[in-house]
């Protein structure tokens, strides 16, 4: 059967990864190609690079960076940040990317998704969602999760899977950042109203949150991490050996 | 060298990195003479299996691959460039494949439970079913990177390898010089590119 994913990203911005620590054998701990070099050896199994520049000169510093990835790490690459047009569908898939991430863009212009999914296929449009509960409803933010939508978080997502969204990100905000765990209520929601792949973001602390994750949701198919791995809190290779050991189905 | 059929369809940009990365002289192309002068090709393919159908016959290349197969050259097929070595594909109506090897494709629905996902989309296992010079580099139980919604069926005469979604799904075809994966090897790490590799010691 299918395997449950484990992916890093990565934040770059203006061609450099934010922030990090040193592992061993990774000279540079800013170049986003080492550190997702590193993470593919890793066993990581997907990489998600998510840019953060804002300029006109970042972009293109990051396409290339894109390519330079893709012509030496062959798992899938998935990118995000900065998505609003087919064009930038096509100028990061050109550079190898498998799959786009649209989140803030496809509030703006919702269209995008269907587009998207009718020209590239529903398997490479990811509709990634900042949802944080306000009065006990979960709503949609946007910006950076700065800013609430007033969107109904289900009603948004249901709506992206029926445009052609072929995978959903559910990034809590009330629990990013927390370092408790998973958001395992929020993600029930979610995996009760699409039966396309659900990945986990958000609250990642230790291997344990992994676990009780895919033990608690077999709906969920992956979960997606920054800080921890990126501080070596936990390491790929040690979190999916750990969850081999506890029956739940991991590439190793 | 290796050719890698160029007819319009799908972004090739990591396949064709990833023979630069193991090594080997690649190029992408739809010229015949270039073609004949390759030792080894390769059918790429996303989408949908009518539109790339067409585009493969309009190009002229669904002639230029069955002639080169004649030659006894290796060819591998991969994903949809898979598929399209079947005789048919029943993905929105019947549509004739190259008919290099007897089967069709078929939606994956038909046969897996409903509580499954489709696409069948991930990192799957191999199970080898037969001896193949295509696994030298890689064991039995090796993942790698499927993205499908349709499978071959009606082939295991010719299928090396299977994964198991629900059904057990045809993974990886081989029928004299002719050779398919349903995954993408391009996109299955270290055991994706022995497969590669093995292929290109053919």
């Amino acid at each position: 059967m299918i395997a449950k994913r484990i992916i890093p990203c990565l934040d770059v911005k203006n061609g450099r990864v934010v922030k990090g620590v040193n592992f061993e054998g990774l000279s540079d701990v800013s170049s986003p190609v080492e550190l997702a070099d590193y993470y593919s050896r890793a066993g990581a199994d997907e990489l998600v690079f998510y840019d953060i520049t804002a300029s006109v000169e970042g972009r293109q510093i990051f396409t290339d960076i894109l390519k330079e990835a893709a012509s030496k790490i062959f798992i899938p690459l998935t990118v995000g940040g900065g998505i609003s047009t087919l064009d930038d569908f096509e100028r990061v898939l050109k550079c190898g990317a498998d799959k786009v991430s649209v989140n803030s863009g496809a509030i703006k212009n919702p269209s995008i998704i269907g587009e998207a999914a009718k020209k590239y296929g529903d398997q490479c449009v990811v509709l990634s969602a900042d949802i944080k509960r306000v009065d006990g409803k979960f709503k949609v933010f946007k910006n950076g999760g700065r800013v609430n939508t007033e969107l109904d978080a289900l009603e948004w997502i249901k709506f992206g899977v029926d445009s052609g969204a072929g995978e959903i990100v559910v990034n809590s905000i009330d629990t990013d950042g927390v370092k408790q765990g998973f958001d395992l209520e929020m993600l029930e929601a979610v995996c009760n109203i699409v039966s396309v792949p659900v990945i986990a973001s958000g609250g990642a602390d230790c291997i344990d949150d992994f676990t009780k994750l895919f033990k608690t949701l077999p709906g969920v198919d992956a979960g997606l991490a920054a800080s921890i791995f990126h501080f070596g809190e936990v390491t790929i290779d040690e979190l999916k050996r750990e969850l081999n050991k506890n029956n739940i189905n991991v590439r190793i | 060298m290796l050719a890698i059929i160029d007819y319009g369809v799908g972004n090739i940009f990591s396949l064709y990195s990833s023979f630069k990365f193991i090594g080997e002289d690649v190029v992408l192309t739809n010229d015949k003479k270039i073609i004949d002068s390759c030792s080894h090709i390769i059918l790429p393919g996303v989408g949908a299996f009518a539109d790339a159908k067409r585009k493969l016959d309009e190009s002229g290349m669904a002639d230029v691959v069955k002639e080169q197969v004649k030659t006894g050259k290796p060819l591998m097929g991969i994903c949809l460039g898979m598929q399209m070595l079947f005789d048919k594909s029943l993905e929105y109506g019947e549509h004739a494949g190259l008919g290099l090897i007897g089967g069709s494709v078929m939606p994956i629905s038909d046969v897996i439970p409903s509580d499954l996902k489709i696409p069948h989309i991930g990192w799957n296992s191999l199970e080898f079913t037969r001896e193949s010079k295509l696994f030298k580099y890689i064991n039995n139980g090796d993942h790698v990177y499927f993205v499908h919604s349709f499978y071959a069926a009606d082939c295991a005469a010719d299928t090396i390898a299977v994964s198991e979604y629900g059904a057990p799904l045809t993974a990886a075809v081989a029928k004299d010089n002719v050779y398919g994966c349903q995954f993408h090897p391009e996109k299955s790490g270290e055991v994706g590119l022995n497969i590669l590799k093995a292929f290109c010691e053919l």
